[in-house]
């Protein structure tokens, strides 16, 4: 089913990836920031679909903790790398845009720093399933519970942290040529997810279908 | 089989999009030229002092070039490891009915 | 429940008798502390006096690193022994188990606070013991949230390899709430006009975190150590 699926969503994802460029040059022009304002059409579907796989990752590893169902270790830890990328291609777009809206390369504004340990908090789920040996899955789900749990409490309290000191936010408000491209990148960012959570979950199966395999052969 | 149609797609998309993002940029550019009447209402960039002002072309290709990069080379990597692990399947299957 | 506390208790007093006799984790712990607070004063100390601020974090960065290493080391010396496993294999609640070993990290990170604590205030000249109630709420609730994700991580850790780097590596990103919590609660009190307000919500902060994690913990803790 995935299988026959897989095609025609990485085919239209790509389209849509491809035709973005095209509506993003379309976009008005946003007057205060120029030109620098179009990464936000990648930079925020990008956040998006990070904290969509953070998600996903989340409910993928409370499943495979409380109710030990192997796919949903291998559906979590597909999200906990796309989290990871997608969180990457964020952390690298926003500084790029805030280095002109803002004058420097990093604010320690309270989303900023959600972001950034949340992102923090997949690389070391990866980490330890790299590097903690056989079993770590286990490990790695109850971290990813953890990392869950834990958004409110750090949002909240950078917030606070943060208001301390207030910093000025500048968001634009869109205008609806803006909204056209931006939905337009979401649209495409979420196929690709897809897309790549689907080859990512199979990657994993095959996986763990060669580790049968030789575990049958030494029976 | 279907890893190398999904590689020939692939190729083909980043091809396609290489094309497009190339003429995006001319566009991107175009309007950025076009458009400066609209900086009335704040500080035209040309007003502030030397030191803000800030080429924002390399910036935004920047931004875009590693988000492209990013998600091409990630896909990449899946495909690379799920080619492997097919591979290894496939081998250890024949080696099984050999035996 | 009477039973459940007799577990935690007895796995509690065990962990504080072993330490008793040989001290090694104790006075490790609590020189590593001193050295951390020493090593941040060359960083922080401006015309001999330590800049805004520098005590509290200072304060918190070296029970957190001090807290880490004490996590490391209790459960090093459990998989010598395979003590761990033993208890894990005994006919009682795991729940029980892992609040026995909260209670007896919490009862060592609260020693070597009881000198860093006054050392820190004598060194910065910082007003630790103008609220002590508000400064005792803060380190004891902030310490019981370190300790509760930190006992579970190195616990759980205790099967994994690499598992020296990994602790911390897993542990501050979660605990990050509780940094931010004491450094900007025990900050608020420093100032020349303290604002209890502040650290009051900081504190609240705090009693929610400690028990949403110790819950979580509790509910994850039996899951995981199971192999």
């Amino acid at each position: 089913m995935t299988q026959r699926l897989f095609l025609p969503v990485i085919a239209v994802a790509m389209l849509l990836f491809a035709g973005a460029p095209v509506l993003i040059a379309w976009a008005p022009y946003e007057s205060t920031m120029g030109l620098v304002q179009k990464i936000f059409y990648f930079h925020v579907p990008s956040w998006v679909m990070m904290f969509l796989s953070a998600f996903v990752c989340g409910v993928g590893s409370a499943i495979y903790l409380f109710k030990g169902r192997a796919a949903a270790d291998r559906v979590a830890v597909a999200a906990a790398e796309l989290a990871v990328v997608f969180g990457l291609i964020g952390l690298v777009t926003g500084p790029l845009w805030a280095r002109k809206a803002w004058g420097v390369w990093w604010q320690w504004d309270a989303r900023l720093t959600m972001a950034l340990v949340l992102w923090m908090i997949f690389v070391a789920y990866l980490l330890l399933r790299e590097y903690g040996g056989p079993g770590s899955e286990k490990l790695a789900a109850g971290v990813a519970l953890f990392g869950m749990a834990n958004v409110p409490f750090v949002y909240w309290s950078v917030n606070v942290w943060r208001t301390i000191h207030p910093t000025t936010n500048v968001v634009p408000t869109l205008v609806p040529g803006m909204r056209g491209a931006l939905w337009w990148s979401l649209v495409a960012f979420l196929l690709l997810f897809t897309a790549a959570m689907m080859a990512r979950v199979r990657l994993e199966g095959q996986r763990a279908a060669l580790d049968q395999v030789y575990r049958d052969l030494d029976d | 089989m279907h890893m190398r149609r999904l590689m020939l797609i692939l190729t083909l998309a980043i091809v396609a999009t290489c094309v497009v993002a190339s003429g995006g940029d001319v566009q991107a550019a175009a309007s950025s030229a076009a458009q400066p009447a609209q900086q009335d209402e704040f500080v035209p960039i040309d007003e502030l002092p030397p030191g803000d002002r800030l080429p924002a072309a390399p910036l935004l290709v920047a931004a875009y070039a590693f988000a492209w990069l990013a998600v091409f080379g990630y896909l990449w990597s899946i495909w690379r490891r799920l080619a492997k692990v097919e591979q290894e399947l496939a081998d250890v299957a024949r080696r099984a009915a050999e035996r | 429940m009477t039973r459940f506390a007799r577990v935690a208790w007895l796995v509690m007093r065990k962990d504080l008798t072993v330490e008793a006799r040989s001290r090694e984790l104790l006075l490790t712990t609590l020189f590593f502390a001193v050295s951390t607070v020493l090593v941040f004063a060359f960083g922080f100390v401006r015309d001999g006096r330590a800049v805004e601020d520098a005590a509290a974090g200072i304060l918190w960065i070296a029970i957190a690193f001090a807290g880490t290493l004490a996590l490391g080391r209790t459960f090093e010396r459990e998989r010598y022994h395979d003590v761990l496993h033993a208890l894990l294999l005994a006919p009682v609640d795991r729940p029980a188990i892992y609040v026995g070993k909260l209670l007896g990290i919490v009862a060592l990170m609260t020693t070597v606070e009881l000198v860093v604590v006054p050392l820190v205030a004598l060194l910065f000249q910082a007003g630790l013991f103008r609220y002590p109630l508000h400064v005792a709420a803060l380190l004891g609730l902030g310490t019981t949230g370190f300790a509760a994700v930190g006992t579970l991580f190195a616990a759980m850790l205790v099967r994994a390899r690499s598992r020296d780097v990994l602790l911390p590596v897993l542990l501050y990103p979660v605990t990050i709430p509780v940094i931010i919590a004491g450094v900007r609660g025990t900050a608020a009190l420093l100032q020349p006009e303290a604002d209890l307000a502040m650290a009051g919500a900081w504190i609240g902060m705090l009693v929610f975190f400690d028990v949403v994690f110790i819950t979580l913990s509790l509910w994850t803790f039996e899951p995981v150590m199971t192999e």
